[in-house]
C-alpha cells in the first residue's frame, strides 16, 4: 500500500440496490468499504452473485451507487455527472471478462484503440496516435501488424490482450479487471496472468482484480477481499489471508478448490447461496456455516480488525480455521515423484 | 477388471461451409468396470464430440461422418456395436445403459416440463413403471441426489431451481435407470467451487454405491486429480497421453500434458506471489489448418524439425498402462 497521503481509491459504505418486482429490493452490494493505494492490487473473490461485478461497475461509476461514497485521488466522484466524470474516466478503466463480446467486430484493432485517444486526448496528431497505438500493442505483447487486423482474426488470449491494450492506452492509474482470464484456456490464461503481473510491475497500475479462481488471485494480489451476498466478509493482506483465514466462508471457499495435488479433507458446505433479495437475518453466511450458533441469527456481525490490516465479519473470533496451505504440502502423488 | 466400453479408432469429420473439420481423429480407449476415466483438454480439443459420437448424438452424413468402433458390454455379457445399432435400439441404450450429464443443464432439461415429470418419463419408458410408481421413484431420486424437499422440487420447473439444484436434477435423471456407464461432460464447470465440491462428492458417492463406470470430461486438472483413476489428454482431436492419474500428473511424458500441468495456478503459488506461471507459448491450432507432423510442434520446447515435423507420431505404449503420442518421448524422458 502507498504509505503517503490519501489512497488512490477510497470506498465507504457503498451500496447498490436494484428494485425488483413486488416492491422488493435486491441488495447486490451493501455496506462495502475499502481503500486501494496507488500501484496496489486488490483481489475480489466470492461466488457467483456475490456482487463482484456490481462493485466494480459502481466504483467506476458505470452504474450509480445507491448509498455510500467513492473518492478517487481525493476527489469525491459519487455523484459526478457524465460530463464531470469524463476527465476522471481516462484514469480508471475496465477490462471485461469476455474477450469475444467486448470488442466491436467491425472495427480494426487500430480503430478500437483510437477511440479512447480521440475521447481523452483529442489534441493528438495522427502520427502521435499511431505511435501510441504501436507502443501499447508492444506493451501487451502484440506485434505491430495486429493494428490492421479485426477481432475475429485473433485467438481468445490475443483478443484479451487487445482488451487490455484498450484499457491501458490512456495510461490509467486504476484498472478494474473483471474476470479477465476466466474465459481463457489454462495454457493461454497463464500467458495473460503473466502479462498482468508484468504490467503492474512496469506501470505501477492499481488493479481491482475480480476473479473466482483463488489461486490466480493469490498470485497477483497484494490484498484480497472476500465477498458474500453483497458484503465484504473478510479482507487482509494476501499471504495472511491464505495462511490464516478468519472467516468460516473464506475457509470453506479455499477448501472447496480442487487441487492438482490430489484429494484433501474438505469442508463441504450444505445448501445453496441464499437469494440476495431475502438474505438471512444476522450473519448472511449462517445458513451454510458449519460453526453457526443461535446468536449468529441475531445481528449482522461488523467487519472487525482482528490483526493489523486483517478484518473479518464473524462473531466467533475464537475459532481457529484451517489454511489451504499445509505447512508441508502433502501430495497424493508425492510417492511417485 | 473387464472393460465395459471399448472405443477403437473413433473419428469424426464435420463438413460445412467453413471447410472440413476433423474434430476427432483415431481416438481409442477402454473403460473398465467401476473406473473413472477423465478426458481432459483445452477448448475444441474434441472432448464433447467424442462423447456425443459414442452416444450417437451427432447428426449424420453428409455433414457429419463418424467412423470407428464403440463396443458396449452389457450386464448379461452381451456385446453391442453401438455405431451400427438401429436407432430404436440405440435409443433404449441411452439413459438405460449409458447416462449422460451435460455442462449446461438448461440445454438438456425441458424448460416447460416439471422436473419430476421429466425424470418419471425416462423411468416410464425404460423400466415400464406405472405412471404413479415412476413419479414416486422420481421424487425419491431427487431426494437421493441431495435436493431438499424433493416432493416440492419435483413440481418445480427447471428455471425455478438454482444452478446446483438443476445439476443435481440432471444427475438424478441420468442415473434414474442405474446405467452402467455415466458420461459427465463438464458437469461442474458452470458452478461455483463450493457447489462443485458438493456435486463431485455426490458423483463419487453414487459411483461407489452403484458400481457404475464414469467418463468425466473436464478442462480442470484439479478436478481430474480429485475424481479420476485414469486420464486421457486430448489435443487437437487426438489422444496425446493415456495414463493412471498419479502417473499422468506426477510424471507426464508428452510435452503438452507436462505444459498443461505446469500452467495450472495453485493455491500454494501465493508463496511465490508475483512469480510467473509456466505458460505454453502460442495457441491451440485452428482445426481447419492443423500443423503437419506432431500437431503440438509449433508450441513445443522439445520440437525438432526431424522427427517432429515429418510425420504424425503414433500413440505408443511407454508402459503397459501408459500411452504417449510424441516422437521424442524416449529422449525427453531420459
Ligand atoms: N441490473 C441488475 N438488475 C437487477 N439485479 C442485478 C443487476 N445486476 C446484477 N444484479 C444482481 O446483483 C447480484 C450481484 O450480481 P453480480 O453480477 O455483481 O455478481 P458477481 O459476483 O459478479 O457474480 P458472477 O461471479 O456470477 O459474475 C446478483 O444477484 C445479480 O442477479
Ligand atoms: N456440429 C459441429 N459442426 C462442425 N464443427 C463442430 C461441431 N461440433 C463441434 N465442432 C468442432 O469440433 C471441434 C471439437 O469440438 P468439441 O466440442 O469436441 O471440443 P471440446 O473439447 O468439447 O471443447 P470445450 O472445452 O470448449 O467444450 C471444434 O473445433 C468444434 O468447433
Ligand atoms: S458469524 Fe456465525 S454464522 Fe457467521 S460465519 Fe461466523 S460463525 Fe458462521
Ligand atoms: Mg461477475
Ligand atoms: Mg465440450
Amino acid at each position: 500500500m502507498s504509505g503517503t497521503g490519501a489512497p488512490l481509491l477510497e470506498v465507504t459504505d457503498l451500496a447498490k440496490h436494484y428494485p425488483i418486482t413486488g416492491g422488493r429490493t435486491l441488495r447486490a452490494v451493501d455496506g462495502v468499504s475499502f481503500t486501494l493505494g496507488a500501484g496496489e492490487v486488490l483481489g475480489i473473490v466470492g461466488e457467483s452473485g456475490s456482487g463482484k461485478t456490481t462493485l466494480g461497475r459502481t466504483v467506476l461509476r458505470l452504474t450509480a451507487a445507491s448509498a455510500g461514497t467513492i473518492r478517487f485521488r481525493g476527489e469525491e466522484i459519487t455523484d459526478y455527472s457524465r460530463r464531470r466524470m469524463r476527465p476522471v474516466r481516462r484514469h480508471m478503466q475496465l477490462v471485461f471478462q469476455d474477450p469475444y463480446a467486448s470488442l466491436n467486430p467491425r472495427m480494426s484493432v487500430e480503430q478500437i484503440l483510437a477511440i479512447p485517444l480521440q475521447v481523452h486526448e483529442p489534441g493528438l496528431k495522427r502520427a502521435e496516435r499511431r505511435d501510441r497505438i504501436e507502443a501499447v500493442l508492444s506493451t501487451v505483447g502484440l506485434f505491430p501488424e495486429a493494428a490492421s487486423r479485426y477481432p475475429h482474426e485473433f485467438s481468445g488470449g490475443q483478443r484479451q490482450r487487445v482488451g487490455i491494450a484498450r484499457a491501458l492506452i490512456c495510461n490509467p492509474a486504476l484498472l478494474v479487471a473483471d474476470e479477465p482470464v476466466s474465459a481463457l484456456d489454462v495454457s493461454v490464461q497463464a500467458q495473460v496472468v503473466n502479462l498482468l503481473l508484468d504490467l503492474r510491475q512496469r506501470l505501477g497500475l492499481a488493479i481491482l482484480f475480480i476473479a473466482h479462481d483463488l489461486a490466480v488471485v493469490g498470485l497477483i494480489s497484494d490484498r484480497v477481499a472476500v465477498m458474500y451476498l453483497g458484503r465484504i466478509v473478510e479482507i487482509a493482506e494476501t499471504t495472511t489471508l491464505f495462511a490464516r483465514p478468519r472467516h468460516p466462508y473464506t475457509e470453506a471457499l479455499f477448501s472447496a478448490v480442487p487441487d492438482i495435488g490430489g484429494r484433501h479433507d474438505r469442508i463441504l458446505l450444505q445448501g445453496d447461496i441464499p437469494s440476495p433479495v431475502s438474505p438471512p437475518s444476522g450473519c448472511p453466511f449462517r445458513t451454510r456455516c458449519p460453526y453457526a450458533e443461535a446468536a449468529c441469527a441475531e445481528a449482522l456481525p461488523p467487519l472487525v480488525e482482528r490483526a493489523p490490516g486483517h478484518f473479518a465479519a464473524c462473531r466467533r473470533p475464537e475459532l481457529t480455521l484451517s489454511s489451504p496451505l499445509s505447512p508441508q504440502p502433502v501430495s497424493r502423488f508425492a510417492a511417485d515423484a | 477388471m473387464s472393460d465395459v466400453l471399448t472405443v477403437t479408432d473413433l473419428a469424426v469429420r464435420f463438413t460445412g461451409e467453413g471447410g472440413i473439420v476433423d474434430a476427432v481423429e483415431g481416438v481409442s480407449f477402454a473403460l473398465k468396470e467401476r473406473e473413472t476415466l477423465a478426458i481432459v483438454g483445452e477448448s475444441s480439443s474434441g472432448k464433447s464430440v467424442t462423447a456425443l459420437a459414442l452416444m450417437r448424438l451427432l447428426g449424420g452424413p453428409p455433414n457429419c461422418v463418424v467412423r470407428g468402433q464403440v463396443t458396449l458390454r452389457r450386464q448379461d455379457g452381451e456385446r453391442l456395436e453401438l455405431l451400427s445399432l438401429p436407432e430404436a435400439r440405440m435409443a433404449s441404450i441411452r439413459g438405460r445403459d449409458i447416462g449422460m450429464i451435460f455442462q449446461e443443464p438448461m440445454t438438456s432439461l425441458n424448460p416447460v416440463q416439471r422436473v419430476g415429470a421429466q425424470i418419471a418419463e425416462g423411468l416410464h419408458a425404460h423400466e415400464r413403471l406405472s405412471a404413479r410408481a415412476a413419479s414416486d421413484r422420481a421424487v425419491s431420486l431427487l431426494g437421493h441426489v441431495g435436493i431438499p424437499e424433493p416432493a416440492l422440487r419435483a413440481r418445480a420447473y427447471p428455471h425455478q431451481l438454482s444452478g446446483g439444484m438443476r445439476q443435481r436434477a440432471m444427475i438424478a435423471m441420468a442415473l434414474a435407470c442405474r446405467p452402467r456407464v455415466l458420461i459427465a461432460d463438464e458437469p461442474t464447470t458452470a458452478l461455483d467451487v463450493t457447489i462443485q465440491a458438493q456435486i463431485l462428492e455426490l458423483i463419487r458417492a453414487l459411483q461407489k454405491e452403484t458400481g457404475m463406470s464414469v467418463i468425466f470430461i473436464t478442462h480442470n486438472l484439479g478436478v481430474v486429480a480429485e475424481v479420476a483413476d485414469r486420464v486421457l489428454v486430448m489435443y487437437a482431436g487426438q489422444v496425446v497421453e493415456d495414463a493412471p492419474v498419479a502417473t499422468l500428473l506426477g510424471r507426464p511424458l508428452m510435452p503438452y500434458s507436462a505444459g498443461l500441468i505446469a500452467s495450472v495456478p495453485r493455491l500454494d503459488d501465493v508463496r511465490r506471489r508475483g512469480g510467473r506461471l509456466a505458460a505454453i507459448p502460442g495457441n491451440v491450432p485452428d482445426p481447419r489448418a492443423r500443423p503437419a507432423g506432431c500437431t503440438f510442434h509449433p508450441r513445443c520446447a522439445h520440437a525438432r524439425p526431424d522427427p517432429c515435423e515429418a510425420a504424425r507420431p503414433a500413440l505408443e505404449a511407454a508402459a503397459p498402462d501408459h500411452a504417449v503420442r510424441c516422437a521424442r518421448w524416449r529422449e525427453i524422458a531420459a
